[in-house]
């Protein structure tokens, strides 16, 4: 079986949907919702590939690679919010962020 | 090479916000926290010139840059003064609000700056690299700024929400990019604009994600439920911040990318928007009338005004573009105006942000009643204040765009917003009691004042011109 531009498109549907539950579904530890932010990234990135090499346009490879270089920066800011939020209430813990009610 | 420096040449306001921010880093690094003061008047004057360099200079037709990356054209320069004016305002009362609270850090002008100029890449964003890189500048720099204060579990705990939502938001943004990008075959606004009538099903999709993504910049019901946290947990300067650049930068960027690229497919995304502003309207109205903080009540009320911007929006009609952006340009003075007050009050050195604290304020303080008043009628839209102007356009935008139900839907939310704005008036002119409030910091009076004295008399008499100024920025780039 030729493996195609659908196979490559399912598989990043997928990661992108275990990512978005990862992060509504998870009531444990915000550790967890930073790794699966990164999974959303990362399915976004499979399918920036997969079109480019579908498309023969070189364009698709630069956005992944500044998604990438985004994402570096993106869990820098986060995991440092997260040492701050962590010193301020000894816990990590998704139930525990309930200061404020939204 | 002449493309590189004829771009540069254009670029000036970004690169007076892109030097300041380095230099401000390099030489916090070395004067460290005794600079900050110095620093921030610095930035409030870089944020200035860069806006009015963008107002002024402006080319006669729309101007791409760095290879078709940015556009340079009237839309973006109305856009850019709007958000830079604003962003210098809450800059100087947030370094004049921290000196008095030691809290002063060389960070802020910094992170402010390069916020702004996200802001700025958004306004001109001209493909979907540089719409990313500009949203992803200007949320990086809001997240930190929101966990300002970083020994206080409030402000660190709206950090960390506002992050994990607003990384969420980032990823559906590129999923539907991607999408996009794969159906379309360009990440060029330009080319996507010739294929995406034939992009099938698979553009649309890309664009409703897109929208979801954006549609949390601009907390758009919904994609509303980080508003009222962060904004009740960063510091009130910061939240005056948020509740004002970044919503006019969203909302212009979705008006790029809806205007432009999808003009074509407006019955597609025109109901998607339809939804989020009856939306918006509609849980901005009714959830501010159980909130007795008042950040929390202004973070439902930009909630409830976000609704009424994208109302007109909907009809896929220029003429709704211009509408959102007059609308945008009388609601930012009023809603800094606001948080200037709140920011003024302070009791025994704590800040005081219950509706119950302003009792008796009218008889304890009259001056800043007065200003209380003035704005928010402006908000609840009692003519002949601005605020009934802006309405008022955004409802003969939405009926001239036959969108007479959402105009419905949004005269209800409007009667019901006005209530929880009398109910703060009331608190300040009937309610006696109350304990003494410290004497208020004249920067937070000043820009206050400026805000109220905006919204009355100061933008009613210049309508006419406003209106004339973004008619032809909407006209010319669209």
């Amino acid at each position: 079986m030729e493996i195609g531009l659908a196979h490559y498109l399912f598989v990043a549907a997928a990661l992108f949907t275990i990512g978005v539950f990862g992060i509504f579904v998870n009531r444990k530890n915000v550790i967890v919702i930073l790794m699966s932010i990164e999974l959303v990234l990362l399915a976004v990135n499979i399918n920036l590939v997969a079109f480019s090499a579908f498309l023969h346009d070189i364009s698709g490879q630069i956005f992944a690679l500044m998604v990438l270089t985004v994402a570096a920066a993106e869990a820098a800011v986060g995991l440092a919010i997260l040492v701050t939020y962590f010193r301020n209430r000894g816990s990590i813990a998704v139930e525990d962020i309930n200061l404020m009610k939204g | 090479m002449s493309d590189l420096i004829y771009s540069l040449s254009w670029a000036q306001p970004e690169l007076w916000l892109a030097g300041f921010a380095l230099a401000g880093a390099l030489v916090g690094a070395w004067v460290k926290d005794r600079g900050a003061g110095l620093l921030s008047g610095a930035g409030c004057l870089v944020l200035i010139v860069a806006g009015v360099l963008a107002f002024q200079f402006q080319p006669r037709t729309a101007q791409t840059l760095f290879g078709g990356a940015l556009v340079i054209d009237a839309y973006a320069g109305v856009a850019k003064a709007l958000i830079a004016l604003s962003a210098a305002a809450t800059l100087w009362l947030g370094a004049d609000h921290f000196r008095r609270t030691n809290e002063q850090r060389f960070e802020l002008p910094v992170l402010t700056v390069l916020a702004v100029l996200g802001m700025f890449i958004m306004a001109s964003a001209n493909d979907l690299i540089t719409l990313y890189v500009g949203v992803e500048l200007q949320s990086l720099a809001a997240y930190v700024l929101a966990a300002w204060r970083r020994d206080d579990a409030k402000s660190s705990e709206a950090g960390l929400k506002y992050f994990v939502l607003g990384a969420i938001s980032s990823g559906l943004l590129l999923f539907g990019a991607s999408y996009i990008y794969g159906f379309t075959g360009s990440l060029r606004f330009a080319d996507i604009a010739a294929a995406a009538p034939a992009g099938g099903v698979g553009v649309t999709f890309g664009l409703v994600l897109l929208l979801c993504g954006l549609a949390f910049k601009v907390s758009a019901a919904p994609f509303h439920m980080w508003t009222p946290d962060v904004y009740e947990g960063a510091p009130t300067p910061i939240t005056a911040f948020f509740a004002a650049a970044p919503k006019l930068a969203a909302l212009v960027l979705i008006g790029r990318v809806l205007y432009g690229p999808f003009a074509e497919l407006t019955p597609q995304w025109g109901q998607v928007i339809a939804a989020l502003a009856a939306l918006s309207m509609a849980v901005g109205a009714v959830a501010a009338l159980l909130q007795t903080n008042l950040k929390r009540l202004m973070a439902y009320s930009s909630i409830a005004n976000m609704g009424f911007a994208l109302m007109p929006l909907a009809s896929g009609d220029p003429a709704g573009l211009t509408a959102a952006l007059l609308y945008m340009a009388i609601y930012l003075p009023t809603t800094i105006g606001v948080f200037a007050l709140i920011v003024a009050l302070r009791r025994d050195g704590r800040a005081a942000e219950e509706i119950d604290d302003l009792a008796g304020l009218a008889a304890r303080r009259p001056f800043m009643a007065a200003l209380f008043t003035i704005l928010m009628f402006s908000l609840a839209g009692i003519p002949p204040l601005a605020g009934f102007w802006g309405k008022w356009v955004v409802f003969m935008a939405a009926v001239r765009g036959e969108l007479v139900w959402l105009a419905i839907v949004g005269g209800i939310a409007a009667v019901i917003a006005a209530a929880y704005y009398l109910r703060v008036l009331a608190a300040i002119w009937f309610k006696p009691g109350g304990a003494a409030l410290q004497a208020p910091s004249a920067t937070a009076m000043t820009v206050a004042f400026i805000g109220a004295a905006l919204s009355f008399p100061i933008l009613v008499l210049a309508l006419g011109w406003l209106e004339r100024v973004a008619n032809t920025a909407v006209g010319a780039s669209f």
